[in-house]
């Protein structure tokens, strides 16, 4: 076990190297840059920027060195926890993303607990229920989930929310609270926001679980092992609890592995219609203006939150399955 | 129906079952009585869809949902409560009392036990929970009786294999674990399902034995569930016989085979080939159907003496990253003559499978070499790149084992059929249809047949397709790999025929894979049997069954059950010194850590061994 760990740590390494390599090299190849982009919309709005700061920010950043002596100054300064620095908002990067990373993690947090803690009993109660009335209802309920999207979704809340109840449901706090302190206030503020995005995100994500955990443990109840379960006398619920659903788990465990880049990106497009302080729309913005640092390394943190996300499912996978740990080197 | 005594464990009486599908009840099980008496075996013989599994499930309680018992009465009287009757049918499935009997007074056995265990549970937890059920026990009490039962199954080192799991045990191992959960409470009645349909041969008897001895000791009842007539007549003390759910005879395992009257049951013991066939005997099949040959030139082999097939050290093997690597195929060589069939022999993962692929290219041999001595002269089999492989394909073709997945659920009969001829480029599209038609004849199927999709035929059906597909590009050799091994013993007989009929019609040459000696001893010639990898015996068919010389060959033909009670296993000696293929259980002669290297010796006749080299063939008869 600690010889598949520490292979799949060491593994981990070239990944991100080409990662790192793959998002730099698509950072660098729109024909303009952000300074530029910056002085054509100066211009636009008929104003002069100020060229030599331009030119300052330029040198500071190595822009007039070669481009892989520039990768090799933006990936060794990740590593030191030095994330480069953002040219839009002009501070560095760290600075940028602060608050608005414990927010969305918090948003995400919630979303995924929901999910599971109403997509668990729904796939299971379908799985046992398959093609009764209520399996057919609530699929239909989850697929409307999956279907509408969630920016949908969330301009209609605001819509009717603010029609029938005359409620301004955007924001995750009042905004009164926007850059103030942490206080007992500001967190019954958040808390009072929270349940919306949450509700809405969580929408599709919900349905998508309930037929992920409804087709897998359908594929279990078929197996053999839960009639030799049975047929030992177990009571049902205990039976399926212990063989059909223990199995099922996998796919959720491995699932775990794209929930955690998730929780830091959340659900762009709908932070944007709700203006959520979450790290989503910084993203986007980031990407329009080509704010490279900002955008880089948020694509890069990304990345290495994905690689870190699999490895901690692999391990879980391996203390689940046994067939995992202990055939793990062997191939057919 | 024998009257009934209290010493009945069950009895059945007039049960009827239905299935409702699609709205409408599907009657299943009609009107089935039998009885199971204390301590005695019944075998419940049928083929598959005769309903004799479902009947299991009733006793079980384990019905699927859409099943329903219409009518009838399920009574089971528990020998330890003084025969009080209770009514299975009446009991609700998943009610207490009805659990209390599963497991606890009821055990039940499955054909497969690869998945009848959970993968992620160990083996002895699995087996305890069946225990702590029942009989509560302190948890290293409960251990302590865990592994006494696994020593009691035959687990060598019952403290360890409590931590095991399944997959890391044998299929034998396995279905011996499932005893163990099955018997741990000591239950009055034992239902066991094709318990030993999916092992091999000797590690059958050995399961079989098992489950004698265990009857013995705890005094059990077994409801033996099974298609295998010679499995019966080594272990059922009653008999009955099942089609279409209902019962065709009954009676003493003595009046069954000595005095069968049903014909069907006449038709099943007639389908099932056994070792005193006499050449040119056929097989009748319960539902002959009569293929017409196609009207092709018989293949003529005059002055043309060279084997159509040579294959000489042909080596694989399969690596693991963790370092280890098993030696699937080791220095594996014979001849095929040209119109033979050849039967290769051997458990699973002797590697039989493997060579024939190989021999196909369809697996890359690590070294070796394959010829094959055509029209147009000798063709390097391994050394051809891909452009002349393709030219080279229709001369071999390859019949698979399961009727299911060898051919696509998206393609109709006559897609299928075509494929290999498309590929090929041969004739046009009409040319390809009429030889279709012309293959359907061939193997006994309807041409109307072929706008039809494989899922709404049945598996003797489906193997007809196969074989039609495998003969679309007129090939010299085919390689049979299992062909028969997922059918039931009527259907298998239809196939073997068939088979036979297109080898003669035809002119065709088969390698013939099966682990079924009695499948193997009538369709083939000569029978090359392979243990470890490695070919141990060849010869022709009578000399290798009459004088087997391998210690392996005697173990294999001594483990086989017939379907006569005259020969019944000796299970002692087919037991003897554990897994038979381990070459630790033979004697030093044909071991090629003491006697050196081993080479084939020529017993004369075309018949050799594998045996050390010191050894002449005196010896290899006194050894």
């Amino acid at each position: 076990m600690l010889r598949y760990i520490a292979r799949r740590i060491l593994i981990m390494i070239p990944t991100l190297l080409i990662t790192s390599a793959l998002i730099f090299t698509v950072m660098q190849l729109p024909p303009s840059d952000y300074f530029e982009t910056y002085v054509a919309e100066m211009a636009a709005q008929g104003e002069k920027a100020d060229m030599s700061r331009v030119e300052f920010l330029k040198k500071e950043y190595g822009f007039d060195k070669p481009l892989i002596e520039r990768y090799f100054l933006w990936v060794t300064g990740f590593v030191q926890g030095d994330f480069g620095y953002s040219f839009e908002y002009e501070m560095p990067v760290s600075d940028v993303v602060g608050e608005r990373l414990a927010l969305t993690v918090l948003v995400s947090f919630c979303t995924i607990l929901m999910t599971w803690i109403i997509a668990f009993p729904i796939g299971i109660y379908s799985a046992t229920h398959q093609y009764s009335w209520a399996d057919y209802g609530l699929t239909f309920i989850g697929l409307l989930g999956i279907a509408v999207p969630h920016f949908l979704l969330a301009l209609i809340f605001m819509y009717f929310a603010n029609v029938w109840f005359g409620l301004s449901i955007g924001g995750l706090m009042d905004p009164i609270y926007f850059n103030q302190p942490w206080s007992w206030a500001k967190v019954q503020s958040v808390l009072a926001h929270l349940w919306i995005p949450v509700l809405i995100i969580g929408a599709g994500g919900t349905g998508s679980m309930v037929r992920a955990i409804r087709a897998n443990l359908l594929d279990e109840l078929q197996k053999q092992y839960y009639v030799t379960a049975k047929a030992k006398g177990l009571p049902p619920g205990k039976a399926l609890v212990k063989y059909p659903l223990r199995m099922s788990l996998n796919f959720f465990v491995s699932h775990i592995g794209d929930v955690l880049p998730s929780i830091v990106s959340g659900s762009e497009l709908t932070a944007v219609v709700l203006s959520l302080q979450t790290t989503g729309p910084l993203l986007l913005r980031a990407l329009q203006s080509q704010d490279m640092y900002l955008a880089g390394s948020f694509l890069l943190f990304l990345s290495c939150l994905t690689v870190v996300g699999v490895l901690i499912s692999d391990i879980l996978l391996g203390f689940l399955d046994p067939r995992i740990r202990l055939q793990g080197g062997r191939t057919k | 129906m024998a009257p009934a005594t209290p010493s009945d464990v069950l009895r059945i009486d007039d049960l009827r079952i239905s299935f409702e599908m699609h709205g409408h009840l599907n009657e299943v099980v009609k009107g089935v009585s039998l009885r199971v008496p204390a301590g005695r075996t019944v075998a419940l013989v049928g083929e598959s869809g005769s309903g004799k599994t479902v009947i299991s499930q009733a006793v079980m309680g384990l019905l699927p949902r859409n099943g329903v018992i219409s009518q009838g009465q399920i009574l089971f009287s528990d020998p330890l409560k003084d025969g009080k009757v209770l009514d299975i049918a009446q009991l609700p499935a998943d009610g207490s009392k009805m659990r209390k009997l599963r497991g606890g007074r009821i055990g039940m056995i499955f054909q497969e036990p690869m998945s009848s265990l959970s993968p992620v549970h160990t083996v002895g937890s699995q087996i305890e929970e069946a225990l702590q059920l029942h009989r509560p026990h302190p948890r290293k009490e409960a251990r302590a009786v865990t592994e006494k039962m696994l020593g009691l199954v035959g687990f060598r080192d019952p403290p360890r294999s409590y931590d095991r799991y399944s997959f890391e045990l044998s299929g034998g191992l396995r279905q011996r674990a499932m005893l163990a959960m099955a018997l741990i409470c000591h239950p009055a009645l034992l239902i066991a399902d094709e318990p030993t349909t999916a092992l091999d041969v000797t590690i059958q008897a050995q399961v079989l034995k098992l489950m004698k001895e265990l009857q013995r000791d705890i005094g059990m009842a077994i409801l033996l569930i099974t298609h295998d007539l010679g499995v019966v007549a080594n272990m059922a003390d009653e008999v009955v016989v099942v089609y279409r759910g209902e019962v065709m005879e009954a009676g003493t395992v003595e009046d069954i085979f000595r005095r069968p009257s049903h014909p069907y049951l006449k038709a099943l013991l007639k389908a099932s080939p056994d070792f005193d066939m006499q050449e040119g005997e056929r097989l009748v099949a319960l539902r002959d159907v009569s293929p017409v040959a196609p009207t092709r030139a018989k293949r003529v082999y005059d002055g043309n003496s060279a084997p159509l097939l040579s294959v000489r050290h042909l080596r694989k093997t399969y690596g693991s990253k963790g370092g280890g690597s098993v030696l699937a195929v080791d220095d594996v060589g014979f001849d095929i003559g040209r119109g033979e069939c050849l039967g290769l022999v051997g458990e699973s993962g002797s590697g039989k499978t493997t060579v024939g692929n190989m021999i196909m290219r369809a697996r890359k041999a690590d070294s070796g070499e394959v010829v094959f001595h055509g029209e147009k002269g000798a063709v390097d089999v391994l050394g051809l790149d891909s452009h002349a492989l393709k030219a080279f394909r229709p001369h071999m073709q390859m019949i698979f084992q399961d009727p299911v997945s060898s051919l696509s659920p998206r393609m109709t009969v006559l897609d299928i059929i075509r494929e290999p001829m498309i590929i090929q480029g041969r004739g046009d599209a009409n040319a390809q249809k009429q030889r279709a038609v012309e293959l359907m004849h061939a193997v006994g199927l309807d041409p109307r047949f072929l706008n039809r999709y494989p899922h709404s035929f049945s598996g003797g059906q489906r193997q007809r397709i196969g074989i039609a597909r495998a003969l679309a590009l007129d090939p010299d050799l085919i390689i049979c790999d299992e062909p028969v091994s997922a059918l039931d013993v009527s259907v298998q007989a239809q196939i073997l025929n068939l088979l036979k009929d297109l080898q003669a019609s035809l002119g065709l040459t088969y390698l013939f894979v099966s682990h079924n000696l009695a499948v193997v001893h009538y369709m083939a010639e000569r029978i090359a049997v392979m243990a470890r990898g490695r070919i141990v015996e060849i010869g022709p068919r009578q000399e290798l069954f009459r004088n087997p010389a391998h210690p392996y060959t005697r173990s294999l033909l001594k483990a086989v059950p017939l379907p006569d009670l005259d020969r019944k296993l000796d299970f002692d000696v087919a037991m003897s010194g554990g897994t038979a293929s381990d070459p630790a259980s033979w004697p030093t002669e044909f071991r090629d850590t003491e006697g050196g290297p081993l080479r084939m010796v020529d017993l004369g006749n075309g018949h050799s061994v594998l045996a050390a080299e010191r050894c002449t063939a005196h010896d290899i008869r006194c050894a």
